[in-house]
């Protein structure tokens, strides 16, 4: 066992890829020499060379647009985007060229490119630096969307991520690269696109991802207190979602309440929410509730503890499902 | 020059011109070309063979078998002869107007008909060709191109990559972005920027206040203006450039002077938008009628040449009408296939329901 945080779990994850096939190289702002703003890739590229670990322009566009040429020759790029908010000069290349270029080869084409990306807020920071941008792109057929919220899936996930031969937008959880845990460095994951229940409980599910998984972690432990057992889940997987383990939970809890820092309004948790409604229909004792950001722009970030989910709101949609 | 005054008639500054539009061969200081008559043969044949395609194309279009088609009439020398500077290892990224290249990529002429006619969205393996596929938003190729050419100076291959883009595309943010890439990763690129003069309605001053080639100097790398109808002119400068790509000495931007004869694409009304004198104008610099012009003075060719090559493009064309026509309809299902490489739940499960649902019909189900 090692103890890792998030951030440097991320970091063992891409080394162990980078060692393990020569085609996979990671590119991006500053993940050089500075390893990345928030030292995700430190020192990457003091052991793999500049050839593998590119310090890129300053040009999120261009990032996707040469990974997209590198994937072509054969190589496997894991692209950097510095902050969620810096991703959208980058979306014309996600959304037209990286999602779509395969189909529009007939399947001769493959394109295993890895989209890092630190999403979310509660750090403290100036706008732009705190989204979660996360429903733009499970809306867009062909790419694959995953979030991890803990050291040890981060670990293997990015793993994974590299190696799947689809493209891949990968949520980190900014406010949580310094969470810590116990890895078994050779041990596997599990599969990148199930979820996992990482409470089990009876009476009402959490469904949560990246860094709202701790978040209803503790709002389960602050429920036991007052006798309330809930169970809750880590997506893991925003697309494809994997709705086995979500029936057969709510199926028998009765309740579900779904949480993300995005905003509620056709975030993803409207597509949990409606696909659990039609599955789990009989056995449900109250509406699929949503627990979220505001229909506002990210707010400044002393407003953020109002903004975000927290322990107290979780728990009070837990309550109102048991108002029906 | 007044805003309604005929565009880019005037022969601009700078340009590389080896062969005249009244097929004179003219001797530039920097470029030269040796080309046998058995050489300027095949030119020629490519040139008359992509023209009978892309006229083809225009007719399938117009009679309904085609929902639209972006011709290239007017940018055949360009195409073809950038086209034939390439190298089997060399890797080229196109619009979607680049017939002519895919041509010289041995792409079959029916399987660009498949995206217009909309049984799919491309359908060849770029791998097979070093043809990428057609790319519609305007300028994305360009980062792809930089890309790959980055790939293929980490592999050490000796082969450069050459991309496809316009006048109006220089506009965009990504062409800029693959400028500034290129050059400061010194990558095995070349740029090759047809100016057709117009980008749909608007003339190239709505894109660019100096000559376009000029661009180059700013982010670092050499710019050559090429006379775009000059078939001799376009394969030596491209040449060149692939050359010093693959030499290491980075990346090089063409800026093809030419002109689209037609249409932007089926769909768009030039006589809304620009003169009659300049289409005329244009005409007397046709990128065919030079080489013939060339052939025939120096006696490379003789009337039962130009008759054969003109045979050989009506058969073309009837072949390419035949199997256009003959083209199957995709089945419903297929548009689930190739979404995602490996199996994906959501798509799987949609696919299911979805046939299973249209089976009802088949099965004699009502509506």
């Amino acid at each position: 066992m090692t103890t890792l945080t998030l951030g440097k779990a991320l970091n063992a994850g891409m080394r162990r890829a980078m060692e393990s096939d020569p085609k996979v190289l990671v590119m991006g702002e500053d993940v050089g020499k500075l390893g990345g703003v928030f030292r995700v890739t430190d020192g990457l590229q003091k052991d793999f060379g500049e050839d593998r670990v590119i310090d890129t322009p300053l040009a999120e566009s261009g990032i996707i647009g040469t990974a997209i040429g590198l994937a072509l020759r054969g190589y496997r790029p894991i692209c950097e985007i510095q902050f969620d908010g810096f991703v959208f000069p980058a979306a014309d290349q996600i959304i037209t060229q990286l999602a779509k270029m395969p189909l529009r080869s007939l399947g001769a084409l493959k394109l295993p490119v890895v989209v890092r990306i630190p999403c979310g807020g509660g750090i403290g920071a100036v706008e732009h630096h705190s989204e979660s941008p996360e429903a733009y792109f499970t809306h867009t057929s062909g790419l694959r969307v995953v979030a991890c919220s803990n050291p040890v899936d981060a670990y293997t996930m990015i793993q994974d991520a590299v190696r799947c031969d689809d493209p891949i937008i990968f949520f980190e959880p900014k406010r949580r690269y310094w969470d810590k845990a116990d890895i078994d460095l050779d041990a596997p994951g599990l599969p990148l696109d199930r979820a996992r229940v990482v409470r089990p409980g009876r009476d009402v599910t959490l469904v949560a991802y990246g860094p709202m998984v701790k978040t209803c972690l503790e709002a389960a432990a602050a429920a036991e207190e007052d006798g309330r057992d809930l169970e809750v889940i880590d997506l893991r997987s925003l697309n494809p979602l994997d709705m086995a383990v979500l029936e057969e939970s709510v199926q028998r809890t009765g309740r579900c309440v779904v949480v993300h820092e995005a905003p509620i309004f056709t975030g993803l948790g409207a597509e949990v929410a409606a696909r659990v409604s039609e599955r789990c229909f009989y056995h449900l004792e109250s509406p699929v509730l949503r627990v979220g950001g505001f229909s506002t722009p990210y707010p400044p970030s002393r407003l953020e503890e109002y903004y975000l989910p927290d322990l107290d709101r979780v728990l009070d949609a837990v309550d109102r499902t048991f108002a029906y | 020059m007044t805003a309604d005054a005929p565009r880019g008639v005037d022969a601009p500054p700078d340009l590389v011109q080896l062969l005249t539009p009244e097929g004179e061969r003219v001797d530039h200081p920097d470029y030269d070309i040796e080309l046998t008559a058995e050489e300027v043969r095949s030119l020629y044949r490519d040139l008359v063979l992509v023209r009978r395609v892309d006229l083809e194309a225009v007719a399938l279009q117009r009679q309904g078998e085609l929902g639209l088609w972006a011709s290239l009439l007017g940018q055949e020398a360009a195409q073809i002869g950038s086209g034939r500077a390439l190298t089997t290892a060399d890797m080229a990224f196109p619009t979607y107007r680049e017939h002519g290249v895919a041509w010289c990529r041995d792409v079959d002429p029916v399987k660009l008909l498949g995206m217009f006619r909309g049984v799919n969205h491309g359908g060849w393996d770029p791998a097979e060709h070093n043809f990428h596929l057609y790319t519609i938003v305007i300028g994305s190729q360009t980062l792809h191109a930089v890309g790959y050419a980055m790939g293929v100076q980490r592999d050490g291959a000796d082969a450069a990559t050459i991309v496809y883009f316009g006048d109006g595309a220089s506009a965009q943010g990504d062409v800029n972005e693959a400028f500034i890439w290129a050059s400061v990763f010194n990558a095995p690129v070349v740029f090759f920027c047809q100016n057709n003069q117009w980008a749909i309605s608007q003339p190239m001053e709505r894109q660019t206040k100096i000559p376009l080639y000029q661009r180059a100097s700013g982010f670092g790398f050499p710019g050559v203006r090429v006379d775009g109808n000059d078939v001799f002119a376009c394969l030596a400068v491209t040449r060149q450039a692939l050359r010093n790509a693959r030499e290491g000495q980075g990346p090089t931007l063409i800026e093809a002077y030419t002109y689209r004869m037609g249409a932007h694409t089926t769909s768009d009304d030039p006589t809304r938008y620009r003169l009659a004198d300049e289409l005329e104008a244009w005409k007397l610099k046709d990128p065919i009628e030079r080489v013939k012009a060339y052939l025939f003075k120096n006696q490379f060719a003789d009337q039962e040449f130009f008759d054969k090559v003109d045979a050989e493009a009506d058969a073309l064309g009837k072949d390419v009408r035949a199997r256009c026509l003959a083209m199957p309809d995709p089945k419903p299902g297929a548009m689930f296939q190739h979404v995602y490489t490996e199996p994906h739940a959501l798509l799987d499960e949609e696919r299911e329901q979805y046939l299973t649902y249209l089976a009802g019909f088949e099965a004699g189900g009502e509506r």
